[in-house]
């Protein structure tokens, strides 16, 4: 051990022993070096540390000594301590990291998780198929000029029935099973609509043609069984211009049947049918195949019935306050849950309003799978 | 409506083949349902004769039949009792499947006889339940020809779906002269050659309507029929009757059936011995009561039509015969009666008295009137052929004669809105074979609409008839003229918040559930409906039969389904319509859910809590969030409508009156009265009551100001009464000192040890943030003082010491 007080024993004597000096520095350095060397841990490596370089240290203790030397001395023991210094402060951060290194690596091997074990569960939610395929419906209507157009679940008798050329004793009132509520107080009766059809007539009336809209919403049908709920959903849609002919109606009804189911051809019949409101009038069908069960849209031997369809009967448009000779267009209206059914293979309509969880979790959409056009409807 | 397609023949003369013609049917409009045909399960049966049955050697039930197949003598091993030498039967050969049972035959051994083929019974053939014995074929029925032919089995039945404006369609005449002018053929003359009556009608008929209701019944035509023998119809109207699904009765009931679906022309035939005096037609007396043909009573009333002898009525016109003037087997003098009634009347009346008919089916179609006469005269030959006799003079009341229907029509008019073409000479043809007439104009005909078409009103109907004949399938697809290069939103703006909320919901663990727009009253009421404008008149059942003021209580419903399954953690929301009067204004859009149970399922590392009014809370705000409402300035008050607990719950407003959501736990009764076990946190948002953001010239944000010298974080805590809001305390914070105080928040509240009874103590948290320069210790203990201040002034809080 070198004493500290070595070095104001040589300054006191005023001693010329520069080589001594010099011997006796590289010695601490060596000593100061092992001990670095030697330490431990961390801990250990601090209190060598503070030995060597803290305020009472026996580094920082010589730098004090070099005051009492001879200018020339202290010069020369000053650059040699100041090596020393260097050197172990070096040494120290060295071997601090390497002790740290080591730490972290100790600690690692004992951190081990079970990684198979389940996440904190972030419930899942879905988006109903009707939600989903009304926004599918919206994107390709969207892309092709159309608006969404609205209008009241509970409607008058007029615009659910007698402007669109349905009056009162007209046998079309039968086919359909109509929901009453008690009647306005100016004797209107008050139905549920049965078609999202009144909303043609709203659309017309209040606003001037052309008219591009689609009409999504509730409708209502006192009827009950296997295939029918009393509540199910409708999308409606008009175009009413100039020019407007039924090849337009077909074109568009194939384009959207197209983009809907997601295949290059969908076969297509056109049938003569009967609706109060559109005259000529049209059923339209698609081809189908199944196959193991699953129905297949498009090509295929089988045919699917799956909307109505027409030009504008000229009643309406006269109802609505336009002039059958200036403005004609079509109009067509389909199930909703029907085309959601066919699409994604849901075998029970009655299921859709039951809120099963099984059911809305199996049948369902994530949340931000939202249908677009340009990223595509369903995947 | 059915028919046999032998039964088209006789008003089609046509080579076309079975699916030739049903695919056409359904090419013009008379869209296909059916086609039954038996033609071909039921080709290997043909007539064999039993040349002898001997007794089994082996068994007692059985006998050893050798069958003379026409060609070859066959021998079978057969059960039946009645299998005897000499008969003729049904023979099937070995590799016949049975269309009864659907068995294959095999060559077989029975008890040590051999066995190639079967003698089968009514059962064997799906014809009929009967199992007794074998099917005894008539004594001539010649050997070896197929069975199908000799039963008239070999016509298929088509079963077509007639839409209401092709009434002409509900006789089989109407059907035959559609397909002729559709190319399948051509339509046969129809034979309605009078008949000479031979004296006069002991019955008069007459037309006896006040004012105003002659229209009910315009036109009587009756005759007399004497010396019939009524009993059963011949085999060939019988076998038709049959292949259509009515039950054969008696040849003059079975008549009437027949022309009814012949040619669309409802008759009613009363037994003239039982009828007293002449026949009128009048309105019924109110309180009139009849017994009808279905052996139903009904009571009439002055809107309803009856045909009525001196005493009572007899018929009610256009619907249904009585019981008390039918025709039976002893009938012998006979009234036939060909009417025109009202279709509107007949369709109200029998919408009234819930009788379906194939008479009121198609009067209130509409009837052709100009085939009174024909049906008369050919029901009369029918008549004569079947049951002998003599008939009278015929008589009439009123007239059958209606004027023309004429329209306008414009063959341009084809192109312009079908976009095909389809050239005048064609456009002619197709009209006049449909039975149409055509008067020249300049670019204009003048068509007259058939009698038969009750259906035709305008020059829309003309291009209809000319594209439907014409084929649809000759329309071409067009696309749309688009109107800008690239496509606009199809949505506004408050329509796209609908989806939006879905969305956000969904993102936060909720299932979006679609539930019915009713819900039983007696719940409705508890959400503050259930009034009596908003219930059905005609519910489908009395769990549907209010409009929902919330769809609140129908989420519950759905959790308590769910819960019944053994889902005990729910969370679910609906965005959709509710109601709160009929007019159209009086429905909104909502969006609203709940949640129960955990929120999250158990979990080794952490334990999952019960959700509570701060999940709904979330979840309004979430939805708030997501349709862009302004939630800074959002006001929270505790004045939730009374389906939520009182204690629990609050409405989140903007200004002092817009109401933008409520939300809290479920009132404990309400889950009580519904049978459901709570607590459940619920919320509902009023989508449409948050403000629409203003139309803005330019979509730029405003600039962002932020600072990047360091913030500070300071704590405090309050102690307050019981009852004062946190909310007033993080606003009387904020406003402290605007410049400097960034977010406040609550991080603690505590009430017991150290806190006087009846406060509690909030801790809240502030970021001060500095402008210009790091904020000195001077200043943070300026702005800590004016927060404690301000927190004091607002609410009487005390620094907590």
């Amino acid at each position: 051990m070198t004493d500290p007080f070595f070095i104001f024993q040589l300054a006191a004597n005023q001693v010329r022993e520069s080589e001594i000096m010099t011997t006796e520095i590289e010695a601490l350095q060596d000593e100061l070096l092992a001990e670095v060397a030697g330490a431990a841990d961390l801990a250990r490596l601090e209190a060598t540390r503070v030995a060597a370089l803290g305020k009472k240290g026996r580094i920082t203790a010589q730098m004090k000594g070099l005051g009492k030397m001879a200018p020339e001395e202290r010069r020369e023991a000053g650059a040699a301590l100041n090596r020393v210094k260097d050197v172990v402060a070096e040494a120290i951060e060295a071997r601090r990291l390497s002790l740290h290194e080591a730490e972290l690596e100790a600690r690692l091997t004992t951190e081990g998780i079970d990684v198979t074990l389940p996440i904190r569960q972030q419930p899942q939610g879905r988006i109903h198929p009707v939600s989903q395929v009304m926004d599918e419906i919206a994107a390709i209507f969207a892309d092709m000029g159309f608006t969404i157009a609205e209008g009241p679940d509970i409607e008058d008798d007029f615009h659910n029935f007698t402007a669109l050329n349905i009056p009162p004793e007209h046998p079309a009132r039968q086919m359909q099973d109509t929901f009453y509520l008690p009647q306005r107080e100016d004797g209107m009766p008050l139905v549920l609509r049965t078609h999202t059809s009144p909303v043609q007539i709203r659309t017309m009336q209040d606003t001037p043609p052309p008219h591009r809209i689609v009409v999504p919403g509730r409708t209502y049908r006192s009827d009950s069984d296997q295939t029918h709920t009393p509540m199910f959903h409708q999308i409606e849609g008009l175009v009413i211009d100039r020019d407007i002919h039924m090849g337009h109606l077909k074109g568009t009804l194939e384009a959207f049947c197209q983009a809907f189911f997601e295949v290059d051809n969908v076969r297509f019949r056109f049938r003569p049918s009967y609706f109060p409101f559109t005259e000529p009038s049209a059923e339209v069908d698609i081809g189908c195949s199944y196959e193991g069960g699953k129905l297949r849209i498009g090509e295929g031997d089988d045919w699917l019935e799956i909307l109505g369809c027409g030009m504008v009967n000229p009643r309406v448009l006269e109802n609505c306050g336009l002039d059958p000779s200036e403005w004609q267009g079509f109009a067509w209206g389909m199930g909703i849950d029907r085309i959601a059914m066919l699409k994604y293979g849901i075998p029970d309509l009655r299921a859709f309003f039951d809120s099963d969880l099984r059911w809305l979790h199996h049948y369902g959409f994530v949340p931000l799978d939202v249908p677009t056009m340009s990223g595509g409807l369903s995947r | 409506m059915k028919f046999t397609l032998s039964w088209l023949k006789e008003h089609l003369d046509t080579d076309a083949s079975l699916a030739e013609i049903t695919d056409k049917l359904t090419a013009i409009g008379l869209e296909l349902e059916e086609v039954e045909d038996r033609t071909e399960d039921l080709a290997p049966f043909t007539v064999g004769y039993v040349v002898e049955a001997k007794q089994h050697p082996n068994a007692d039930r059985l006998r050893v039949c050798i069958v003379d197949t026409g060609g070859e003598q066959v021998q079978v091993v057969c059960g039946a009792p009645n299998a005897r030498t000499g008969m003729k039967g049904v023979f099937a050969p070995s590799g016949t499947t049975i269309p009864g049972n659907g068995m294959l035959l095999k060559p077989s051994n029975i008890r040590g006889e051999e066995s190639n083929g079967m003698l089968c019974s009514e059962r064997e053939m799906g014809l009929s339940d009967e199992h007794e014995g074998i099917i005894e074929l008539a004594e001539d029925a010649p050997v070896g020809a197929p069975f199908a032919q000799i039963m008239g089995l070999d016509d298929p039945v088509i079963d077509i779906n007639v839409t209401p404006n092709k009434q002409d369609c509900l006789g089989v005449r109407g059907i035959a002269r559609d397909l002729a002018a559709a190319g399948m053929g051509t339509l046969k003359p129809l034979d309605a050659t009078p008949v000479e009556g031979s004296y006069d009608s002991p019955i008069n008929v007459e037309l006896n309507f006040e004012n105003g209701y002659e229209t009910a019944c315009t036109c009587f035509l009756g005759r007399h029929f004497r010396g019939l023998k009524n009993g059963p119809a011949p085999e060939w109207l019988r076998r038709r009757l049959t292949a259509i699904g009515l039950r054969p009765i008696s040849a003059l009931v079975d008549m009437t059936n027949y022309i009814t679906y012949d040619l669309g022309r409802p008759l009613h035939v009363f037994d003239a011995a039982k009828v007293s005096g002449n026949i009128q037609a009048r309105m019924a007396a109110a309180g009139e009561t009849f017994l009808a043909l279905d052996g139903k009573d009904y009571e009439l009333d002055g809107e309803i039509t009856v045909i009525a002898d001196q005493k009572a009525a007899e018929a009610i016109g256009g619907v249904m015969g009585g019981e008390a003037s039918g025709c039976t087997d002893e009938t012998t003098e006979m009234f036939l009666e060909a009417a025109l009634f009202d279709a509107h009347r007949t369709a109200a009346t029998g919408r009234r008295l819930g009788i379906e008919s194939d008479a009121r089916y198609r009067f209130e179609r509409g009837v052709d009137p100009a085939m009174v006469r024909p049906g008369v005269e050919i029901a009369t030959r029918l008549v004569l052929e079947m049951c002998g006799g003599e008939t009278s003079h015929a008589v009439l009341a009123g007239t059958p004669e209606v004027p023309a229907k004429v329209v306008e029509f414009r063959p341009d008019r084809v192109s312009e809105l079908i976009g095909i073409d389809v050239d005048e000479a064609e456009q002619r043809k197709i009209l006049s074979d449909l039975g149409f007439g055509i008067v020249d104009g300049e670019g204009c005909w003048q068509v007259t609409a058939p009698t038969w078409r009750t259906d035709i009103d305008g020059e829309a109907d003309i291009v209809e008839e000319v594209t439907r004949i014409a084929g649809y399938d000759r329309i071409t697809s067009t696309p749309l003229p688009r109107l800008s290069v690239t496509s606009k939103p199809a949505l506004t703006l408050a329509q796209r918040r609908r989806p939006a909320a879905k969305r956000a919901l969904a993102v936060r663990g909720m299932m979006e559930c679609v539930t019915w727009s009713f819900m039983p009253r007696r719940f409705a009421e508890l959400f503050g409906g259930g009034t009596e404008d908003m219930l059905l008149a005609n519910p489908i059942s009395s769990e549907l039969d209010a409009m929902r003021p919330s769809m609140l209580g129908n989420l519950i419903l759905a959790a308590g389904r769910n819960v019944d399954r053994g889902f005990d953690d729910v969370a679910l929301f609906e965005v959709g319509p509710q109601f709160r009067d009929a007019t159209p204004k009086g429905q909104d859009f909502v969006a609203a859910g709940l949640r129960r149970g955990r929120d999250a399922r158990r979990h080794w590392a952490d334990s999952p809590r019960e959700v509570d009014a701060f999940d709904a809370k979330a979840d309004a705000l979430a939805v708030l969030e997501a349709i862009g409402a302004p939630t800074a300035s959002i006001q929270i008050a505790a004045d939730a409508p009374a389906w939520y607990h009182p204690g629990r719950s609050a409405v989140m407003r903007l200004g002092p009156k817009n109401v933008l959501a409520a939300f809290g736990e479920v009132h404990p009764r309400i889950l009580d009265r519904m049978d459901v076990a709570g607590p459940m946190a619920a919320f509902e948002v009023f989508i449409d009551n948050a403000p629409l953001p203003k139309a803005k010239a330019t979509r730029n944000r405003a600039e962002l100001l932020v600072s990047d010298l360091p913030a500070v974080q300071r704590d405090f805590a309050f102690v307050v009464d019981e009852a004062t809001t946190a909310d007033s305390i993080v606003r009387a914070a904020k406003g402290a000192d605007k410049g400097f105080i960034g977010d406040v928040n609550v991080f603690d509240i505590y009430s017991g040890k150290g806190i006087e009874d009846g406060k509690k103590s909030v801790a809240i948290t502030a970021r001060l943030e500095p402008k210009d320069a790091t904020l000195t210790d001077p200043e943070i203990e300026a702005i800590a003082a004016k927060i404690v201040a301000a927190v004091s002034k607002a609410t009487g809080a005390v620094l907590r010491g």
